[in-house]
């Protein structure tokens, strides 16, 4: 698993909060608020899903797999949609971005799985009894957990089209819309092909995390892995556990060697640069696409399509067109635009306020913050274990080219798994020693998110120069002062890259692992996380907003005033070549 | 080749002028009134320092950016966007990476909306007369620099432009390749096999200018002006060699050179003046090293330009850049497309490292007031420290902002040889700390 937070184009964002980011809060707050004063205001009864009962009989698995692999598609698309048009305004246009960047940064922030508490009730409420509002939520929930990076990406790739290119395509008469097609999302895609990728991983956990959930009075049962999983929780089944982890395994390759393998490798074309760099990635799946004939025939009318598509004459509004001769933006335009953000602002304010003050006090507030901090307390701790743990290994890993070469792979694998299904595992452990769940819950944070740590450690001391290597050994550094002086500056910038979608994602993992149950046996770690899911489970959503809200903000001020200055200063200062 | 009159015009430039905002709100101006007609049939060449707003205008008749005042014309009409039958070329290339040879030329045809059928016909042919064949599938990172700018050329030439625009097309190219791609060209040109009217060149490459175009218009700087126009009347192909070629080209050296003696008064510097002097970054290595050589055999004490250049293998806008340094120094002066070294470039040639260092910060102080104001300012504060944003937001009131980058990282490195003072970069800080 892994909830991206690798954007890392967009750390280099401003890195102290400011008014925006305020502003930025209070609608994605007040946005909750009015999704869930809407569900309480329609009365309908939520009846519980007619749906097929799920068997742990593993002759099912596949049909199950095959299920959440849809979901995960549909997400996926919807993703990639959402990205184009989202980043597409965002860089087009001053104003919108003024509101959209900030926007998309506290979305960032705000943890998948409480998205999902509103989500349930309102797709529930747009189709009452039937199946499909429950998958939609589901799908909703994984596009909450891969969208924000992609679209960072994009609108970082389309701030930064190179100017000749651009110049290029208005003096070949281009229209706006092949410009577009023709040059924007071809410049975008690497980075797009990338941060889907991590996005696909992180889509595991919460696909499997949100086919079983309950909010309130209403369960959501869709068939598929996640809800074998839950069932085999509830029956104490660790075969069935198993069972569900090979098949997830299997998919996951699957998905890796069908899907992704070959678009990275189709992929590479779009690489921009203008020299032809070592080794191009392959793929035997895209290999026997270009070599069959057949198949390559199959491709055909898409590509037709495609350049069908991307050749339509047209052009933006002549209002919208910015113009060569276009003067200074406008005072009045601009103010009027102020004004409707802070109405709107204003608005969401007083919403969330109201609502949040009929039922919750300054204790409750407290409250939240109080395992907030504690919250934070784990994933520092357990960030800095990890940290411990890998760097050294991952160093040693790096330096040796030939290992290096056979565990990236299986690092990168374990961090697409989604941990979550092997939680049952350690709980089952967990019960049957009897530990303390406030501490040995904690582990399960960083159980699927600790990888990414020990892979960009490995990638980083695998691009680590050799000369420089030669040169320390050379003027015999070594102990304590060849790690200060010479690996550690030089992986810094990796490692920190890595720390940061750790720390994201364990975030996020929090949820799900600071609850936890066996059978009848629950087990609960006081937390953040855990306030969140017991309030998610009782349906009280003036304290899932709170809890959501100061995750936001925790998130949100610790990626500002830690993580991002180290980026910035492993960026300008540590980078090597 | 030559300027045609009675012939209507392509181009018509009257009193142009562009100016683009500065850090501090006020307007910078690059290009001053400029005129310019180009007729059919000729080969116009567009000759100045960098920042002599040259590739403006260029622009401007592409389309790409509007005047800031005056008329610009396309076959009578003003330009607002690209105009249709002006093609550009791009001295990065500006290929498309994901799209072949084949499909990059035929990106401009698509645009134009013209038929699968008719387009490949014409992509191949371009493709065929700039010399491509058998490269049409291969994607631009496979080529080398040349063919990369053969695409170029094909690219602009398929959609048959009346008007070529080329922003030094030669120059991102290694000697030698850049020799073959002119000379085909021209060869091209010559035989009229290629589907133009006429070409407009920006260069800043005197000895290219003088090879290719049919008239020069040599651009004086700050704000761009046109300073002088010069007609060549040499037939092609032309021979450097040929004393008249080298004639012409030590007349334009001399031209260029000509306009920075009146303005070096004693206090004021080449560009712009007292603080708000724009400083071009020159390590401090290279100024000594080329002092070193003026005052060495053969030159000693004084070099003809062209042949400094030559030797050094310098393109002519490196050397004045340079020569100007030293000018700006007091170590050399230019006149007459010559490189005098002065007295105190005589002596510094002949010091040692720590005698050199105390020369060139006394230079520093004297002649560059930036960098007496920073020292003083460091002197005058009982902390002896200041932030770069002090000195920023001074330099931002009289240049661009990326101007005041490339003075700030000026002042920085030649304040560090001098010993003049200190430069954290981390905290942006000048200080006293350990100069001495």
């Amino acid at each position: 698993m892994d909830f991206r937070i690798i954007r890392v184009p967009a750390l280099e964002q401003a890195l102290r909060p400011n008014i925006w980011d305020l502003v930025a809060l209070i609608l994605v707050i007040g946005a909750m608020v009015l999704i869930v004063y809407g569900g309480e205001q329609t009365t309908l009864p939520l009846s519980s899903l007619d749906v097929a009962p799920v068997s742990l009989d593993p002759v099912h698995l596949p049909l199950y797999a095959l299920r959440t692999t849809l979901r995960m598609l549909l997400a996926i698309v919807c993703s990639i949609v959402f990205t184009f048009i989202y980043a597409a305004l965002a860089a087009k246009s001053r104003r919108a971005e003024m509101v959209l960047i900030p926007l998309l940064d506290i979305l960032q922030s705000v943890p998948i799985l409480g998205f999902l508490t509103f989500t349930v009730v309102f797709f529930m409420n747009l189709f009452p009894g039937n199946v499909l509002g429950a998958e939609l939520a589901c799908v909703f929930a994984i596009f909450t957990s891969q969208a924000w990076n992609m679209t960072f990406s994009m609108y970082q790739s389309l701030r930064n089209v190179p100017k000749d290119l651009e110049e290029a395509t208005q003096s070949f008469h281009l229209s706006l819309w092949q410009r577009f097609w023709r040059l924007d999302v071809p410049f975008a895609m690497p980075g797009l092909i990338w941060n889907t990728m991590m996005s696909m991983s992180g889509g595991w956990f919460f696909v499997v995390a949100s086919e079983a959930i309950t909010v309130g009075n209403t369960t959501v049962t869709l068939p598929g892995i996640g809800s074998y999983v839950a069932l085999g929780i509830e029956k104490q089944n660790l075969a069935a556990i198993g069972y569900a982890i090979l098949t997830m395994l299997f998919v996951i390759i699957a998905y890796d060697q069908l899907v992704f393998r070959p678009v990275i490798a189709w992929a590479d074309k779009f690489r921009f640069e203008q020299t032809a760099s070592g080794d191009p990635p392959t793929s035997w799946m895209l290999d026997l696409f270009r070599r069959t004939r057949a198949l390559r025939a199959l491709t055909l009318p898409f590509a037709a399509l495609n350049r069908a598509f991307s050749n339509l004459r047209i052009n933006w509004p002549a209002g919208l067109k910015a113009t060569a001769k276009s003067g200074p933006p406008s005072r009045l335009v601009d103010a009027i635009w102020f004004a409707l953000i802070a109405i709107g602002t204003g608005y969401a304010a007083l919403r969330a306020y109201q609502y949040l003050s009929a039922s919750l006090g300054l204790s409750d507030v407290l409250a939240a913050l109080g395992y907030g901090v504690l919250t934070l307390l784990r994933v520092v701790v357990l960030i800095a274990f990890a940290t411990l743990i890998w760097v050294p290994i991952g160093v040693w890993i790096g330096l040796r080219a030939k290992l290096a070469e056979r565990i990236q792979p299986l690092a990168q694998f374990l961090a697409a798994f989604p941990a979550n299904l092997a939680f049952p595992v350690f709980v089952s452990l967990i019960v049957h020693y009897g530990l303390n769940a406030n501490i040995w819950l904690s582990p399960l944070m960083i159980l699927g998110t600790q990888w990414y740590i020990l892979f960009n450690v490995i990638a980083g001391a695998s691009a680590f120069p050799t000369d420089l290597r030669e040169a320390a050994s050379s003027f015999h550094l070594k102990g304590w002062r060849w790690w200060i002086k010479v690996v550690l500056p030089g992986i810094f910038p990796y490692y920190i890259t890595g720390a940061i979608t750790a720390s994201g994602g364990s975030w996020n993992a929090s949820i799900v692992a600071e609850v936890a149950s066996w059978g009848d046996t629950h087990l609960t770690a006081a937390g953040l996380g855990a306030y969140i899911a017991k309030a998610t489970e009782a349906g009280d959503f003036p304290r899932v907003v709170l809890g959501i809200s100061v995750m936001c903000i925790l998130v949100t001020l610790f990626n500002r005033l830690l993580w991002r200055p180290l980026y910035a200063f492993g960026e300008r200062r540590l980078r090597l070549g | 080749m030559l300027d045609q009159p009675g012939k209507t015009s392509l181009i018509d430039i009257r009193g142009v002028c562009r100016s683009f905002p500065k850090g501090s709100g006020e307007d910078l101006l690059v290009l001053e009134k400029v005129d310019l007609t180009i007729h059919s049939g000729e080969i116009v060449g567009l000759l100045g320092r960098s920042g002599s707003g040259k590739s403006t205008l260029l622009r401007i008749i592409a389309g790409l950016i509007a005047p800031s005042s005056g008329d610009a014309k396309c076959r009578g009409e003003t330009i607002q966007g690209p105009p249709n039958g002006v093609a550009l070329v791009f001295q990065s290339f500006a290929l498309f990476p994901w799209l072949t040879v084949l499909q990059n030329v035929e990106l401009g045809l698509e645009a134009l909306g013209i038929d699968a059928p008719e387009r490949r016909k014409r992509a191949l042919a371009a493709i065929d007369l700039i010399g491509l064949d058998g490269f049409e599938s291969a994607y631009p990172k496979e080529l080398s620099g040349g063919m990369r700018q053969r695409v170029g050329f094909a690219r602009a030439l398929v959609v048959h432009p009346d008007l070529l625009l080329m922003d030094e097309p030669f120059s991102a190219l290694d000697v030698l390749t850049a020799e073959t791609l002119r000379t085909d060209l021209v060869d091209l040109w010559i035989e009229g096999r290629l589907p133009i009217k006429s070409v407009l060149m920006v260069t800043h490459n005197i000895e290219e200018a003088v090879l290719m175009c049919d008239r020069i218009l040599v651009f004086s700087s700050k704000p761009g002006r046109v300073a002088a126009e010069i007609k060549v009347d040499l037939p092609h192909p032309r021979n450097r060699l040929d004393p008249v070629f080298r004639q012409l080209v030590d007349h334009i050296y001399a031209r260029m050179t000509q306009r920075a003696e009146p303005r070096v008064p004693a206090v004021e510097g080449i560009h712009g003046t007292g603080v708000g002097m724009v400083l071009r970054h020159v390590s401090s290595n290279v100024l000594s090293g080329l002092i070193e050589t003026l005052a060495a055999p053969p030159y000693d004490g004084r070099a003809d330009l062209p042949v400094l250049a030559n030797s050094l293998q310098l393109e002519a806008d490196e050397i004045f850049h340079l020569g100007e340094s030293l000018q700006l120094l007091r170590f050399a002066q230019l006149s007459e497309g010559d490189l005098v070294l002065t007295e105190a470039g005589m002596r510094f040639a002949h010091l040692e490292t720590d005698a050199r260092k105390r020369l060139f910060a006394e230079h520093l102080v004297t002649y560059v007031p930036v960098m007496g104001l920073i020292r003083r300012v460091l002197d005058e504060r009982p902390s002896h420290t200041a932030p770069e944003a002090r000195f920023r937001n001074e330099l931002e009131d009289y240049m661009a902002e990326d101007q005041a980058d490339d003075t700030l990282k000026t002042i920085v490195s030649w304040g560090r040889y001098a010993e003049l003072f200190a430069y954290d970069e981390q905290s942006e800080t000048f200080s006293l700390e350990n100069p001495h």
